[in-house]
């Protein structure tokens, strides 16, 4: 290495230190999960799955999880297609019309989401869509389509054009160019994108908030009136899992990005 | 052969959900600011005047600017030692920063809730070694290391991205010249990453001006941002007038950084991270 004056012995104490200091609500949250104790605390005499039990015999937060497994994947289903289909019609569209549609694509990542909230509580009680499946997807959808639009642009943009063009020049239609060749060369981001839209909707809490009642209580909302009401070790339980799930998606993403490269 | 009405097409969906069913509620938000409950600037005027409002915005803007400084000051020394880093390391590097990005924020929270608490691990450590009890919670102490932790992996990665395009042999060139190591980044690598730099503060800075959980559980009700405020004003007191004119507000500050930030920057680079 020809850049040895970075080795400094003080950077990398705080660089480390910095590196603790990010994964430290990890390693507080998995001890504390594991507690014998009903009350917050590091488990000093011996472990226990209590907390886990509890956990899964209790139907609310069952409820909780189905609720935001399908808000979560009927979300992604949508925000994916959507995405997908203006990434491809953004690349080729010139002048403002693609300049808009990339503005209009990353609106929601830019809007602060209480914001984003306010404008779709409003309209959600005027169309009658409050504390609905079909408003809280479209909610969650509308906030995934930027991380898929801009995983589909950069996989597209890393795509030989004239690939594209030879299938048509060999007789191929518009829409199986599209189907049969663009598609699949681009699945790796459009599968990165389906993985973001799905943990945006997994996490979402502001919007959700606002647009739901009783009758739609995803799982952060759970946690957050857990968190605000009575804080118990079962909520580092229910942390833990998320983590590992997160953890779970984000190798299964490495994983397909690997292979296609 | 003109594909243009079958590139709309392929648009068309994404202009329904984000134009019909997303922008227009957000013009409402503009709308309802200026017609509730009557027509006209009152609720901005009212606003303005308001201590309370005064107070908000001082607070919200004063966590904002020492958070963005320091998530972009870790994030640098993070990017930076990344960058010189063996690969084994660098693996292991990216781990410990993808697994937190990764991780809710409400999790997040709620695991800084407890090590920051007064029975946490922290204090604790602080007590045996015979030190006072610190209050890290419900002040604002607390709410900068819950938001720090949660944009220090967006600062590190933005700033990183500008790094890994820096051509290396500028440095050497620089130490082959008879400059000594400080020289050389101050005055050759430094100013090669100011771009990075700059894009990495921008996006820190508009992030943390919308951030609600952190502050509203760690803040403790006595640290109120202007997410918290905006959303009191309309899920407690259905106050539509002056939530709407602070939300009005709050958007014309992110998209005037943003717009500024545009002139200086290839906009791209923000969002690809």
């Amino acid at each position: 290495m020809t850049m040895r004056f970075r080795y400094s012995l003080p950077f990398y104490i705080v660089a480390w230190s910095a590196l603790l200091f990010l994964m430290a609500p990890i390693f507080v949250v998995v001890p504390v999960s594991l507690t014998p104790t009903s009350f917050l605390s590091f488990p000093t005499e011996g472990l226990s799955l209590r907390h886990y039990q509890q956990l899964f015999q209790d139907p609310a937060w069952y409820r909780s999880m189905g609720q935001s497994v399908i808000i979560g994947l009927c979300s992604t289903v949508l925000a994916t297609a959507v995405g997908t289909a203006a990434a491809i019609g953004a690349l080729r569209l010139g002048g403002t019309l693609a300049m808009t549609t990339r503005v209009l694509a990353l609106l929601p990542l830019i809007v602060p989401p209480v914001v984003s909230a306010l404008a779709l509580y409003r309209s959600w009680v005027l169309l009658g869509l409050f504390d609905s499946w079909a408003g809280t997807i479209l909610a969650h959808a509308i906030l995934g389509v930027p991380y898929v639009f801009i995983t589909v642009s950069a996989a597209l943009s890393r795509l030989d054009p004239s690939i594209a063009m030879a299938a048509r020049n060999l007789g191929a239609g518009w829409a199986r160019t599209q189907l049969q060749i663009v598609l699949p060369n681009i699945r790796s981001g459009v599968f990165a994108g389906a993985v973001f839209a799905f943990i945006t909707s997994w996490d979402e809490l502001v919007v959700t908030l606002f647009i739901t009642s009783r009758g739609i209580f995803t799982l952060p909302r759970r946690m957050w009136d857990g968190i605000r009401e009575n804080i118990s070790p079962t909520i580092a339980a229910v942390a833990t899992i998320l983590i590992l799930f997160s953890i779970l998606l984000l190798l299964a993403m490495r994983l397909i990005r690997g292979r296609d490269a | 052969m003109n594909d243009q009405p079958r590139l709309m097409a392929l648009v068309a969906p994404m202009f329904v959900l984000l134009g019909l069913v997303y922008l227009v509620p957000l013009f409402g938000v503009l709308l309802i600011s200026v017609t509730e409950p009557q027509l006209g600037l009152g609720n901005y005027a009212q606003v303005l005047q308001s201590s309370a409002v005064a107070k908000v915005a001082l607070t919200t803007l004063r966590i904002c600017g020492i958070t963005t400084i320091l998530s972009v000051v870790i994030g640098y020394i993070l990017a930076y030692v990344y960058i010189a880093a063996s690969p084994g390391m660098r693996r292991m590097m990216m781990l410990f920063i993808l697994v937190p990005l990764w991780t809710s924020v409400l999790i997040r929270t709620f695991a800084w809730l407890m090590i920051l608490g007064d029975n946490g691990p922290v204090n604790g450590v602080m007590q045996s070694m015979g030190f006072e009890r610190l209050a890290m919670m419900h002040n604002e102490l607390g709410v900068v290391i819950g938001m720090t932790h949660y944009l220090v992996p967006y600062a590190m990665l933005t700033i990183l991205a500008g790094m890994a395009g820096i051509d290396e042999r500028l440095i050497m060139a620089s130490r082959g010249l008879g400059a000594g190591p400080v020289l050389t980044f101050l005055k050759v690598y430094f100013p090669l990453t100011l771009p990075g730099v700059f894009a990495g503060t921008v996006l820190v800075l508009v992030l943390a001006l919308g951030f609600y959980v952190t502050p509203i559980i760690l803040g403790g009700g006595r640290v109120v941002m202007i997410g918290e405020y905006i959303s009191t004003q309309i899920l407690l007191i259905s106050r539509w007038g002056v939530g709407s004119v602070l939300a009005t507000l709050l958007m014309l500050l992110v998209l005037l950084t943003i717009a500024l930030a545009a002139r200086a920057v290839d906009l791209r680079r923000i969002f690809t991270v």
